[in-house]
């Protein structure tokens, strides 16, 4: 575990030593918990006319059940900036991972640190969690600050117990680590193919792909993220993480890294 | 301290062409407290040997053995065991000094991080720059640097792959004095090197590779085998019929006459030179100095090359 704890530390000192990084880690958090809390703000103020025509369906009935039209849609327009919540987790993990792996393959750093007695599971558990952890706390700490100032924007009670309720909770809490540890992965297997880190991150983020179609989907009013939706991705997240840690961890092998990975 | 036996390593690159013979049949015995030169031109599979030593590549057959150790099975206890500085230093460049010996110093778990940190940085002049970003060391720094990384845990068994590649001759000097000392410590050293007279100065012995094991044998005895003994005496003038007479004695086996000096191939000239003084003094011949020839490392190491 100590192992796993220099391998942690050793990336954040190098790696938040990167601009982008930084930016990555912390203002874009800031931003997408300013820019809903605005968001919000003006649909309160404004009147169903202005309104953004959302469509119906089955589960958008479902969703608002017997609430006002306007509260109905601040929290389908809520649920997109969940989605955009979503997607913390996926762009954190991919900046620090492609950076970090790719990383040590141009300053030629990976053939002395491989011939430490470290293991690779606790090499690429270093790795990983030093990009996963970031991510969730990220994720989590801008979910609470948006939380602690929703008050400030003049929502109904319906909508506020929607936003802490299990759709949001089960999604920022279950959901993003779950996602964060998908994209760590993915990073690292992407990364051991390419030589530069913004090859790197641009692949990556191929990831993003399916948040944005779920997004898109549901302003098309064709689906509307629910607590059972949120469940199924999850289970969909677990499995999609068992096969990339397997994944990487047959790829990340010391022979491949120092005579393939250059 | 290192034996291998056969020990053979091939890359399939691709799946369309035949596998690429890094080194073959590779049977060596390095023993503890001795310095090893491995040479080799540049692709003859000197780093290949030391990844398959040091256990970060496993061989395609063959055994090793580090400290008793095999490879392929005590992969992290033989990574513990010794100690590397790779061809290229591959520091962390935006971290200080400090912080990058520190790092690998809990990697190997190392009891008193700071002291053996402070240690090397003194004993390697780094102390004064201890907390600036590697990124701004000069190349002999960083190669300092890393020297002192391999060294942190204390191994036995030092690998050094090219360690004064491309250092300028202060630099060179500076860490060639630094493997000297290590040398007098009684360490294990396994030296990597394209300089051919670091090697004749530092090793016991050498080995001649190029993806197999040409010879290998103390630069001394290599020397004799290739070229024999040669003792050249300086004369004031040299007399032709001097060179007739040094001709008949029977453990001469060649003379020669070269710009005044007289040349000629022995055996053992440490018995063998009196004799000869004696003989060129009673036949008149004023001697000015008298002196061995001896060829270069380098002599030695082209003519097995090429034979190679």
């Amino acid at each position: 575990m100590d192992r796993i704890k220099t391998i942690i530390d050793k990336e954040w000192a190098e790696v938040f030593k990167n601009r982008l990084v930084l930016f990555t880690v912390t203002l874009l958090p800031l931003l997408f918990t300013i820019m809903p809390l605005v968001m919000l703000s003006t649909i309160k103020t404004g009147n169903s006319t202005n309104l953004p025509s959302t469509g119906s369906s089955a589960g958008f009935a479902q969703t608002c059940g017997a609430l006002p039209e306007q509260d109905c849609i601040q929290i389908l327009i809520s649920n997109e900036f969940l989605l955009l919540f979503m997607i913390l987790p996926v762009m954190i993990p991919i900046t620090i991972a492609a950076y970090s792996i790719v990383g040590e393959k141009t300053t030629r750093s990976l053939e002395p640190l491989l011939a430490t007695p470290i293991t690779t599971v606790e090499l690429l558990a270093g790795k990983t969690l030093a990009a996963v952890i970031p991510a969730i706390v990220a994720t989590w700490g801008g979910f609470l600050i948006f939380i602690l100032l929703l008050p400030i924007t003049g929502i109904s009670n319906a909508v506020k117990a929607y936003i802490t309720g299990p759709t949001w909770l089960l999604a920022i809490i279950l959901i993003g680590p779950l996602m964060a540890v998908l994209a760590a992965n993915f990073a690292v297997i992407v990364s051991s193919r390419v030589n530069d880190p913004r090859a790197a991150e641009q692949f990556s983020a191929i990831l993003l792909v399916p948040i944005l179609i779920v997004l898109f989907l549901q302003i098309a009013g064709v689906i509307v993220v629910n607590v059972q939706l949120v469940l199924i991705s999850a289970l969909g997240f677990v499995l999609l993480d068992i096969g990339v840690i397997y994944l990487g961890s047959k790829l990340f092998q010391r022979e491949n890294i120092l005579t393939r990975w250059r | 301290m290192i034996k291998t036996e056969l020990l053979t390593k091939k890359f399939q690159l691709n799946k369309k062409n035949p596998p690429i013979t890094a080194v073959e049949g590779l049977t060596l015995e390095v023993k503890e407290g001795e310095v090893f030169g491995f040479l080799g031109p540049n692709g003859a599979g000197k780093t290949t040997t030391v990844r398959l030593l040091t256990s970060l590549i496993a061989p395609t057959s063959g055994r090793a053995w580090i400290d008793g150790l095999e490879i392929g099975k005590n992969d992290q206890k033989i990574r513990e065991t010794v100690g590397i500085l790779t061809e290229t230093p591959g520091m962390y460049d935006r971290l200080s000094a400090d912080k990058n010996l520190t790092i690998f110093a809990r990697l190997y778990r190392v009891k008193d991080v700071s002291g053996q940190v402070s240690k090397y940085l003194h004993m390697l002049g780094l102390w004064e720059r201890r907390f600036d970003e590697v990124g701004s060391f000069s190349k002999g720094m960083r190669q300092k640097l890393a020297i002192a990384r391999a060294l942190l845990h204390e191994p036995k068994l030092l690998f050094l792959d090219e360690p004064t590649s491309g250092l300028d001759p202060e630099a060179a000097k500076l860490v060639r004095d630094f493997i000297e000392e290590l040398k007098s410590e009684g360490r294990t050293i396994f030296l990597c090197t394209h300089n051919l007279d670091e090697a004749d100065r530092l090793c016991g012995r050498i080995g001649i590779f190029k993806t197999h094991l040409i010879t290998v044998d103390t630069p001394e005895a290599l020397r004799t085998k290739l070229f024999g003994r040669k003792v050249v005496f300086h004369l004031t003038t040299v007399n032709p019929a001097w060179i007739g007479m040094l001709k008949e004695i029977p453990f001469i086996t060649d003379a020669q006459n070269v710009d005044n000096k007289i040349m000629v191939s022995l055996k053992d000239p440490e018995t063998q030179n009196p004799v000869i003084v004696r003989k060129l003094v009673e036949a008149g011949a004023d001697i000015q100095f008298v002196g061995e020839l001896r060829h270069s490392l380098e002599d030695i190491y082209l003519q097995m090359i090429h034979q190679a």
